[in-house]
């Protein structure tokens, strides 16, 4: 092998990884060549988001569910740690993993009822978790603040360094991020994610094959609700104030929309996902009063030309032309 | 190695299945027919746990699996095809390969999302079997395709390749050459034959007669739900029983 294909063979064999390792330097430097704290406030939001869409992309993408309710696992990660801390005084990062175990048990008693269901029916379900948490946001004034919100919620701190600064937020959050990716990035390379894209292709083979169908789902269920929690503490942390209207429907609604526009299944397209709705209000100001319209017209153009996203949409094109390409061409030397 | 024993199946009231009982050798292939309706398709499902009989057990290596969901049967060393091909047409050939090892590639989701050096190491091999495998079926230069755009005769060899990839104790052929060309059948057949030289134990399902007679070495034959004669293939072809099941009772209309 010459110099040239083994350097070739190690970025395909290592592609991965390599990505990644790129990914975070450009990060590591982001917060030089981005001095203005506002523009870091935009990315650490993305950052947020895109916690929250990684772990939706595993149960909707790769699974082939549907949640239209995962705002609430994000709300009840926010609540939970602004009500640990605040109203009972406990220290941040194990009120984290509490409350985040306290999320994945109540993602496992709703997934075992919720997960015998497909489809709209899923997707109704999923919803009507997401009111009713809603609702108790709002009315539970003692608890949460009701519709004026839960404020004085204290940022992060490991030892004495306290990370109430954008630029000390961007590494904390986006280390996190990466986190999430690195191990998404794990799980759908190993037996238990081709079993998940399996399921979502076909569940009769899936079960054939030796899937566990309802077991599978329901654990991929309880890991996103774990990352929309850990999102959501982190989310109430960055900001020090939260409100109900964070986690109502139609922010579950846009987690959905990110998770397509990126690609279902397209991990790296979850985080361009996430940044291209998150920035979207910020290039025009127009998007910000029509939100709602933007979004949902933008759902209709990704499902109608791009089905499968951006990113994977695009890249499967590709990979699909030079598939056929090849065939041509093989059956053409067949054929002369 | 199989044991089927007065297994019974009633939809509504209506039989498709009625005691039927018969065994399955190791190391030999077993063809079940029958004409339309004679509950074939009940059968393999039964066997395969897509359904529940009513009544009878269904025994594999001494263990009861009647009733039993379907995902056990991998993990006993039972593989299936299927009649109308269930591949994964996003997933590239390898990874559609790669499924059928399911059963030895762990089951940790916290494994799964650390993936230790042990587990790296572990879907290395997988994946060089994938490929021997993919090699086995001639779909090699294929291997990063998605399977979804492959012809029909190598979607049904891609579905041979994931199925035997465990090397099962035992595998299930739902109708292995519906749909091909004589050419085409006649390479599943030399695959089957060679399947069959290797020691594998079959089960088939097949309606094509002459593929059956030439491969089988028992021949299980099915008729409105009820097992008429199970046998060599030379016996088969003589059944009187038989004969009227195909072609209706040659007396009462002579």
């Amino acid at each position: 092998m010459s110099g040239r294909a083994r350097l070739l063979y190690f970025v395909r064999l290592h592609r991965c990884g390599l990505a990644v390792t790129l990914f975070a330097a450009g990060l590591l430097l982001t917060p030089l060549l981005l001095t203005n704290p506002y523009h870091l406030g935009l990315t650490n939001q993305v950052a947020l988001f895109a916690l929250v869409v990684l772990g939706l992309n595993l149960f909707v993408g790769f699974a082939g569910q549907i949640s239209l309710g995962h705002a609430a696992f994000f709300g009840l990660g926010a609540y939970g740690s602004a009500i640990a801390t605040v109203r009972y005084g406990l220290p941040a990062w194990p009120a984290l993993l509490l409350v985040a175990a306290l999320v994945a048990l109540v993602a496992l008693l709703l997934g075992l009822v919720v997960l015998r269901l497909e489809g709209h029916y899923l997707a109704m379900a999923t919803l009507g978790f997401n009111l009713v948490l809603h609702s108790v946001l709002l009315e539970w004034d003692s608890l949460t603040g009701g519709p004026s919100g839960f404020y004085g919620i204290a940022p992060l701190q490991l030892g004495s360094f306290v990370f109430d600064s954008e630029a000390r937020l961007h590494y904390l959050l986006w280390s996190l991020c990466l986190l999430a990716l690195l191990l998404s990035l794990n799980l759908v390379r190993s037996g238990v994610g081709r079993g998940l894209a399996a399921l979502a292709g076909d569940p009769v083979a899936a079960a054939a094959l030796g899937v566990a169908v309802g077991p599978a789902k329901i654990r991929v269920f309880v890991l996103s609700a774990v990352y929309a929690a850990v999102g959501g503490s982190l989310f109430a942390h960055s900001y020090g104030f939260i409100s109900p209207d964070s986690f109502d429907i139609f922010a579950s609604t846009d987690l959905v929309i990110m998770v397509v526009i990126g690609g279902m299944g397209s991990l790296w397209g979850s985080l361009l996902g996430a940044a291209f709705i998150s920035l979207l209000p910020e290039w025009i100001d127009l998007f910000e009063t029509w939100k709602d319209f933007v979004h949902g017209g933008l759902l209709v153009l990704i499902l109608l030309f791009l089905p499968q996203g951006l990113v994977r949409g695009l890249s499967e094109t590709l990979r699909r032309r030079t598939a056929l390409k090849q065939r041509q061409q093989v059956s053409g030397h067949a054929a002369s | 190695m199989l044991h089927l024993e007065q297994v019974s199946k009633q939809f509504d009231g209506l039989p498709a299945l009625t005691q039927v009982s018969f065994a399955v050798p190791a190391g030999q292939l077993t063809a079940i027919i029958g004409p339309n309706g004679a509950g074939k398709s009940t059968l393999i499902n039964a066997i395969c746990g897509q359904l529940r009989p009513d009544s009878g057990a269904i025994r594999f290596a001494g263990r009861n699996m009647a009733g039993q969901p379907p995902q056990l049967r991998p993990h006993l060393g039972i593989q299936r095809t299927f009649q109308n091909l269930r591949l994964f047409p996003q997933l590239s050939l390898v990874d559609n390969v790669l499924t059928g090892l399911t059963c030895e590639a762990g089951r940790s989701l916290l494994m799964a999302l650390l993936r230790p050096p042990y587990l790296r190491h572990r879907e290395r091999q997988l994946r060089l079997r994938a490929l021997a495998a993919l090699d086995r079926f001639g779909l090699t230069d294929k291997a990063d395709w998605p399977a979804g755009v492959l012809a029909y005769g190598d979607k049904k060899r891609l579905e041979l390749a994931r199925a035997t990839v465990s090397n099962p104790r035992l595998l299930l052929l739902d109708e292995p050459v519906a749909g091909l060309n004589a050419v085409e059948s006649a390479a599943v057949a030399d695959q089957l034959r060679q399947l069959r030289r290797a020691g594998q134990t079959l089960v088939l399902v097949e309606h094509d007669m002459a593929l059956v007679m030439d491969l089988a070495d028992q021949v299980v034959v099915l008729d409105s739900g009820r097992c008429i004669a199970c046998g060599p293939p030379a016996a088969i072809r003589r059944n009187p029983l038989v004969l009227e099941a195909y072609l209706g009772n040659l007396e009462a209309t002579a």
